[in-house]
């Protein structure tokens, strides 16, 4: 048997490491990938490991590179990804790699740091600009406003001077003058505030100084970028006027709490003046200083980007490895370091290799030491894929992962289910499209990896395109079965229905009434339609009647062989395990079972196509009623199906259902009565043996015995035995010693119930075949009677444009619903039908999966 | 029924070759047994998917309906009778 047919043969082996050639050997192993090596000191608390220091070096230099990468994605770089191998690095170059990430991590978060003050400070400047520009608005109003005054000489006294922006707080006053007041005793200050807290601060402020402050406020149009989180933020300026130092140093409080920065504001319109040009000058500088700061960051973050990649995988392996390294167990000289590790015995070969050429590129003297150990536990389940058979492994593995060395369904998978699927999708032009689809994506399979099999939504898709295509060509294959290319039918080799030999179909014809043919003059047996179904059917008002009685038998025939052939995988289970019992007392009843119930109704249906024909059709049974008679032992109460003498049919049944039934007994009782009776020979023998050797008595016979098996010599034997199961043995076998006849019998008559009844639900539960087809076939005719049909039937000009419409909406159709959604319920459908109703009759699926040690998987970003 | 026989005989040697014959020429790799199961797979699959056709169509218990506009277009077109169905 080839691969794949069952999982690899493992061995347990002990790896001898030198001290200073473990490193180099665990990279080579990694690198191979062939290796799962076992935690020898699982007590051991994590931080109290030999390589704990190396792994959390590494930890380190990753939240640097994680640092870097996140500046870099930032500036929007595009990181570099050669996407070639890179060998895990030497150990003295971890300290290497360490100082580079160190400075480049520290000069970076220095030019962050330079950049946010210089940011900050630019701000500031920014922030002054607008307060002296607005400002000196307000200034000027206030200065009109006082000339007016004086002109008007105090006329209006509570007019609203100051345009719709009035006065916000504090009574309606001589505000000219006021303000000139107010200015000339530097009563005043200025700032910015965001401008959603302008609001509530207006508020704070009246009530706080009930009324005696007067606000003056502007919006700054251009957004202002806050340099600590670099959004951009609206902010204001606002000036406030007040009498006496008191209130000063309220309305300094309140905006300290509402984070408004004052600005210093000259009086003067000359200091002011002399102000905004200082402040412009010191912009422009910092607007230079700046894009040099921002040019040299970009410089050392390309310089960056180039090497991530690289690093990241550098450091990853080296801190795969220290891991690796902290599962070994330390000699006592503590110049060995001693491994554990299930292998595939086919790489032994290459593992030594592996081992040789570590050795070697680590200059040490002595070789590694590779040595197979016996063992009694379970070896993990290793199945060997390629990138064709992997997607058919993944669909049995996410049901359970094989026993170790049992018949692996995924080979049988490859053509099976892709058939399944076919008979619940069959229509010729969705197949097709559906196979062009996945040749595409298998022929574009190179430049498609690195864009669709990363993409979250059609990774799965690309991974499965092996499937779709084998999907899509077994679709075209039952499409053409069933005779349906988009719902309509293909006229290849002429039918067999000569409707013009039907009498009275000249006068159908001219009358306009439907005419139902008559196989006896119409039907042409020598001219049979070869392939697939005759064009007729489609076409035909009755058209449902004949496709139900067909898809329902044929789905009936197909899961009957089906679940045969699982029960037959199960017979290669039993004689690989070398179990006769098995074979006796499950296998052979099983098959019995199966076959002379489910499989007479296969004989049943195909002898009734072969043997009933229209001429007796009066007199062809119905097979339901039949079988339900058969197996309730009546009397038969349909025409018998064959045997003209009556009764030899009732006969064959009686004696098949018999038959059948004593299956269940044979299958429930042997096995559990057989194994007990051996038990009780070998406890019988084995007492006989102690009693001959040491002469002890029977009782503590029985403690050695079970001690011995158990191979442990401490603490009091009778303990143990009253534990039974010890618990922390993993994997290991059990040994037949603990015996219990109830338990190994509930478990007989779990599997024959499980049995017996799921041969009767799986039949019924294969008629899904029957249904999504007919489903698939029904939608796919509707779309095209409602879309094209009407589309075709229109005439003219505007029947250019309606088909042209109606073509469009049916493509998209037959792809989104057609396609896509009846495409996915038939995959599950199908998913269903293999891991129930298939793999029911022989996995165990008890095993665990192997999980070697290699990079690549570490690599891989994960899938979650 | 003579040329019943003949498609029967026809198809089966097809499938027959692909799951029979087909398999002893696989190139000897790795991938041989998986190969060899695919072809013996598909040649049983689609067989039966045939057969139960085939068989099914062998004895028609009763004749399509067909509605007016089909039979006309029928005798015309498969039949290639005249517009008076002559």
């Amino acid at each position: 048997m080839g691969s794949l047919f069952r999982s690899e043969e493992m061995c347990k082996a002990q790896l001898f490491l030198q001290s200073e050639a473990a490193y180099a050997c665990v990279s080579e192993l990694g690198e191979l990938g062939m290796v799962q090596f076992r935690d020898l000191n699982p007590d051991v608390n994590a931080f109290k490991r030999k390589f704990v220091n190396e792994v959390r070096r590494c930890d380190e230099m990753e939240r640097k590179l994680r640092y870097l990468e996140k500046e870099v994605m930032k500036s929007q770089i595009p990181i570099v990804n050669t996407g070639e191998n890179i060998p895990a690095p030497a150990p003295r170059e971890m300290i290497d790699l360490e100082s580079v990430f160190e400075k480049l991590e520290s000069e970076l978060r220095e030019v962050n740091l330079n950049q946010e003050a210089l940011k900050r400070n630019f701000q500031e400047l920014t922030e002054l600009k607008h307060i002296l520009r607005k400002t000196q608005q307000f200034f000027d109003e206030a200065e009109q406003h006082h000339q007016q005054m004086h002109d008007a000489d105090r006329e209006d006294d509570s007019q609203n001077l100051l345009g719709d922006e009035g006065p916000r707080v504090g009574q309606p006053m001589r505000l000219g003058s006021t303000f000139l007041f107010f200015i000339v005793c530097g009563r005043f200050v200025a700032g910015v505030i965001e401008r959603e807290r302008l609001p509530a601060f207006e508020q704070m402020l009246w009530r706080v100084c009930r009324g005696n402050v007067f606000l003056r406020q502007a919006d700054i149009e251009t957004p202002l970028e806050d340099p600590s989180t670099g959004r951009d933020m609206l902010k204001n300026v606002f000036m406030l006027f007040f009498q006496g130092d008191q209130l000063k140093s309220k309305v300094k409080k309140i905006c300290e709490g509402f984070r408004a920065t004052l600005y210093p504001c000259p009086e003067t319109q000359g200091g002011r003046r002399e102000m905004a040009l200082g402040v412009m000058t010191r912009i422009e500088d910092f607007q230079t200083v700046l894009s040099q700061t921002e040019d040299h960051r970009l410089k050392v973050l390309t310089a960056a980007a180039q090497k991530l990649t690289v690093w990241f995988i550098k450091v990853r392996k080296l801190k795969a490895i220290y891991h690796t390294l902290n599962l070994f167990n330390l000699d006592v000289t503590n110049k060995c370091l001693i491994a554990e590790c299930w292998c595939p015995v086919a790489n032994l070969e290459d593992i030594q290799i592996a081992l040789r050429r570590g050795t070697e590129r680590s200059g040490s003297t002595v070789p590694s030491i590779l040595n197979k150990v016996h063992t009694n536990e379970v070896p993990p389940t290793y199945n060997k894929t390629n990138k064709f058979t992997s997607v058919f492994q993944a669909i049995v593995d996410s049901y359970g992962v094989s026993t170790y060395r049992e018949v692996n369904p995924a080979p049988y998978a490859i053509i099976t289910f892709p058939f399944l699927f076919s008979v619940m999708f069959g229509d010729l032009g969705h197949g097709a499209l559906m196979a062009m689809f996945a040749l595409w994506m298998i022929i574009k399979e190179r430049s498609l990896t690195n864009t669709l099999g990363k993409n979250e939504m059609f990774a799965p898709i690309y991974g499965g395109r092996y499937i779709i295509f084998l999907m899509g060509l077994f679709s075209m294959y039952s499409g053409f079965i069933y005779n349906d290319i988009f719902s309509k039918s293909m006229n290849i080799f002429g039918s067999s229905w000569r409707v013009s030999s039907q009498p009275g179909v000249v006068t159908a014809a001219e009358n306009g009434y439907t005419l139902a043919l008559d196989p006896v003059y119409t039907f042409n047996s020598s001219d049979i339609y070869p392939f697939g179904l005759d064009p007729i059917w489609q076409v035909a008002e009755n058209k449902l009647n004949f496709l139900n009685s067909f898809k329902m038998k044929l789905s009936v025939v197909i899961g009957i062989s089906q679940m045969t052939f699982g029960v037959l995988l199960s017979f290669l289970n039993h004689s690989y395990f070398k179990s006769n019992l098995n074979i006796f007392c499950e296998f052979i009843p099983s098959m019995i079972f199966l076959l002379f119930i489910f499989g007479y109704l296969v004989f049943m249906i195909i002898a009734k196509w072969i043997l009933f024909d229209a001429s007796n059709s009066s007199v062809a049974p119905t097979l339901i009623i039949t079988l339900i008679d058969m197996v309730m032992l009546q009397p038969m109460s349909s025409d018998p199906l064959y045997g003209e003498p009556q009764g030899i049919q009732q006969t064959i049944q009686m004696a098949l259902v018999l038959i059948a039934v004593m299956c269940v007994p044979w299958m429930l009782f042997i096995k559990p009565f057989i194994l007990k009776r051996r038990n009780d020979k070998k406890v019988a023998r084995d007492r006989h043996v102690r009693k001959l050797g040491n002469g002890i008595s029977d009782e503590n016979a029985a403690i050695v015995d079970f001690d011995e098996l158990r191979q442990e010599s401490d603490t009091d034997p009778a303990v143990k035995h009253n534990n039974g199961h010890g618990p922390g043995h993993g994997h290991a076998k059990e040994e037949e010693e603990e015996f219990e006849f109830g338990e190994v019998f509930v478990h007989q008559a779990i599997h024959t119930i499980e049995f017996c009844l799921g041969c009767i639900s799986h039949t019924a539960s294969y008629l899904r075949l029957w249904a999504l087809s007919l489903a698939h076939a029904e939608l796919s005719e509707v779309l095209w009677t409602m879309l094209m049909g009407i589309g075709l039937s229109s005439e003219g000009y505007v029947g250019g444009a309606v088909i042209f419409a109606t073509f469009a909406v049916w493509a998209v159709l037959t792809i989104g619903i057609l396609l896509l959604m009846e495409g996915l319920s038939a995959f599950l459908h199908t998913l269903r039908l293999h891991w129930v109703e298939f793999q029911s009759k022989f996995f165990m699926g008890e095993g665990y999966a192997f999980l070697p040690f290699s990079f690549k998987l570490i690599l891989e970003p994960k899938e979650e | 029924m003579a040329s019943a026989w003949i498609t029967v005989v026809v198809v089966t040697a097809f499938w027959g070759f692909v799951g029979i014959i087909c398999p002893f020429f696989v190139p000897k790799s790795s991938e041989k047994g998986i190969i060899q199961t695919m072809l013996v797979l598909t040649a049983v699959c689609c067989y039966l998917f045939w057969l139960c056709t085939f068989l099914m169509q062998l004895n028609p218990l009763f004749g399509p309906e067909l509605e007016t506009s089909v039979l006309r277009a029928i005798l015309w077109n498969w039949e290639g009778k005249d517009e008076n169905f002559q």
